[in-house]
């Protein structure tokens, strides 16, 4: 009997992009299994797992602690939170960038201050630059801080660079490129060490395929 | 901080209450029993010593230890593990011992971690270390030990991953001979398990292709005793030919052992603690996500007490294996209750006092301390409930 894999996947923006990804590998993952029901579980035993539907922030979490055996996150949120979890592939999806943004007329401040969804990378980042820096944490419309006067910068995820335009800022440095990433728990990984294995050869022919077609 | 209320307790430590002390007594002294069985004997250390002893060479980071200053001035650590104080004990109380010396414990030790659940500040661990053995029997021996501890615990279904630090500094130091700053990166990698970072410092190195599917291989070392085998195609270096030697040598003794099967192999595996020299091996439980054991050949923090030895040992973590441990059934204590009216007490305690002797659990209690006129409530399971505790049987001197 195949053990069933209990897979955290992000919701909203990476969850189709990660479903499609895992599709393309070659799982049989039916077309009706979406995020946008009601429901946090959901079985995929086709494929072998359930699904276990999380807000980003949270899949590492439930990783680390092992009730989820696998997940599915950005480089953004692993970086911030830090968990002891395997980081097993880099799977190339919801492809940005983590940015230093401001007013495009931005000049060096006395007190400069940052705000930021990510004030554990940026502390680190400005730290290691050197560079004496408040953070503040925000929880959304990060790009309000400059405009009201919150902050002189921010720093936050840069995809098509729109929503800082639309605000009247500019990039002025990217920190790090960030794509998904497939994490595991430690225990799983040991216990589960097969099926884990087989999803990552899995997955990892499917990305080289997708690379030589480019 | 605002003042505490006064149930509160510092974070990151706990209450046991009675059910789940009992049910660690039990799993203690099930695993003590395990480890007297195999030539160890327990010993204690001091919960307080010296930052600037047994703090220093500790393999838990300096941030995460306990420091509090006695009446001199002088720095102290909360032990972070037994295997430093028992390396100093070793040195010096037992110094005139010869070697090998093989001791047990079951301990609580302090780290401070984040505030979150799952994460003790105060923690129980139980262990083993055997001192001045360099062999592969030693290592061996120490995870056959660990394997029947966790099976005296209670545990039912696990798995040891096993690997050895030598083949990895081998392998890097013959694939990257002149740049040992990028083979601590590479290193620092697999240590925080991240696989992802491993590649990509390996694709930003200009390496022979030979050298770079040989960096890039290791990461495909996980699995039974076959991943030795293709370990060693991938070397010629000493050290790490050495490493694989002994974890082939490590699993035939395993083997003897009738344990091989518990036993996986990962190459990749280099543990939390840059102090361990040798095979170094970790043990994972189903329903718990951290892993239950850990343990590894330490050689250098002996001679840092002054008594050079090999040394190799690991330590269970109690507090997890309480979580998911099924011991038999069965342990539940049948009690008894004596009531007595003061004018039968003297034979009252006498017939309590005989029971006892029988090993029997007895609570006494004299009649106005018990509410109502029928003292005892036949249930249906059998027993009797008074004052709402079960009791298997009442004796009534009244």
């Amino acid at each position: 009997m195949q053990e069933i894999l209990k897979v955290a996947m992000p919701k909203g923006r990476i969850y189709k992009q990660a479903s499609r990804l895992l599709q393309r590998a070659g799982l049989p993952i039916p077309e009706d299994v979406h995020e946008d029901t009601r429901k946090y579980m959901i079985p995929v035993p086709e494929a072998g797992m359930e699904f276990i539907i999380a807000k980003p922030v949270d899949v590492p979490i439930f990783v680390e602690y092992g009730v989820a055996d696998i997940g599915i996150v950005g480089k953004d949120v692993l970086m911030e939170e830090q968990r002891d979890v395997y980081e097993l592939l880099d799977l190339g999806i919801a492809r940005c960038r983590m940015s230093i943004i401001g007013l495009p007329d931005w000049k060096p401040v006395l007190n400069p201050r940052v705000a930021t969804k990510y004030p554990n990378v940026a502390s680190r980042y400005f730290r290691q630059k050197g560079q004496q820096v408040e953070v503040i944490k925000l929880n959304g419309s990060i790009e309000l801080a400059p405009l009201i006067g919150l902050s002189d910068r921010i720093v936050d995820m840069v995809e098509t660079g729109q929503t800082i335009k639309e605000n009247g800022l500019v990039e002025h440095e990217v920190m790090y490129d960030i794509t998904s990433r497939l994490i595991a728990n430690r225990v799983s990984y040991r216990l589960k060490h097969e099926p884990i294995r087989h999803l990552c050869d899995m997955l990892q022919r499917s990305l080289h395929e997708t690379e030589a077609r480019k | 901080m605002p003042k505490p209320k006064m149930f509160e307790k510092p974070a990151g430590v706990k209450d046991l209450l009675p059910e789940a002390l009992e049910k660690l007594r039990s799993i203690e002294s099930r695993v003590l029993e395990c480890m007297r069985r195999w030539g160890y004997s327990e010993i204690m250390t001091p919960t307080l010593e010296y930052y600037d002893t047994v703090g220093a060479v500790s393999s838990t980071s300096d941030h995460k230890l306990f420091k509090l200053l006695d009446r001199n001035g002088t720095t102290l650590v909360m032990r972070p593990d037994m295997t430093s104080p028992i390396a100093r004990v070793v040195a010096s109380l037992l110094k005139e011992r010869s070697f090998p010396i093989r001791l047990s414990y079951h301990a609580n030790v302090f780290r401070a971690m984040e505030e979150e659940a799952g994460r003790e500040s105060e923690f129980y661990q139980a262990g083993v270390e055997l001192v001045g053995d360099k062999t592969a029997d030693a290592d061996a021996e120490i995870v056959a030990l660990a394997i029947s501890a966790l099976k005296a615990a209670g545990v039912r279904d696990f798995n040891i991953a096993l690997g050895h630090v030598g083949f990895l500094n081998g392998l890097l130091d013959e694939n990257l001979p002149d740049l040992p700053e990028t083979q601590s990166v590479l290193k620092e990698c697999l240590m925080i398990r991240d696989y992802v970072g491993y590649r990509n410092v390996l694709a930003g190195l200009e390496l022979e292709a030979e050298a770079r599917h040989r960096l890039e291989g290791i990461l495909r070392l996980q699995g039974d005793e076959e991943v030795c085998l293709r370990a060693q195609t991938l070397t010629a270096n000493e050290q790490a030919s050495a490493a694989i030697r002994h974890l082939r040598e490590m699993r035939e003794i395993l083997s003897a052992y009738d344990v091989a099967g518990y036993v996986s192999f990962d190459l990749t595996m280099i543990g939390n603690f840059s102090y361990y020299t040798g095979m170094i091996f970790e043990g994972y439980a189903a329903g718990h996500g951290f892993p239950v054991a850990s343990g590894g050949r330490y050689d250098n923090l002996l001679a840092q007490f002054g008594r050079p030895a090999p040394a190799t040992g690991f330590a269970l973590k109690t507090n997890r294996i309480l979580e998911i441990a099924q011991p038999e059934t069965g342990m539940e204590r049948q009690r008894t209750l004596v009531v007595y009216a003061a004018h039968r007490r003297a034979e009252a305690i006498r017939y309590a006092a005989e029971l006892r002797s029988r090993e029997l659990t007895v609570e006494t209690r004299r009649l106005e301390a018990v509410a109502g006129g029928n003292v005892a409530q036949p249930t249906e399971g059998g027993g009797y409930i008074v004052d709402g505790v079960r009791y298997a049987h009442v004796a009534e001197f009244i």
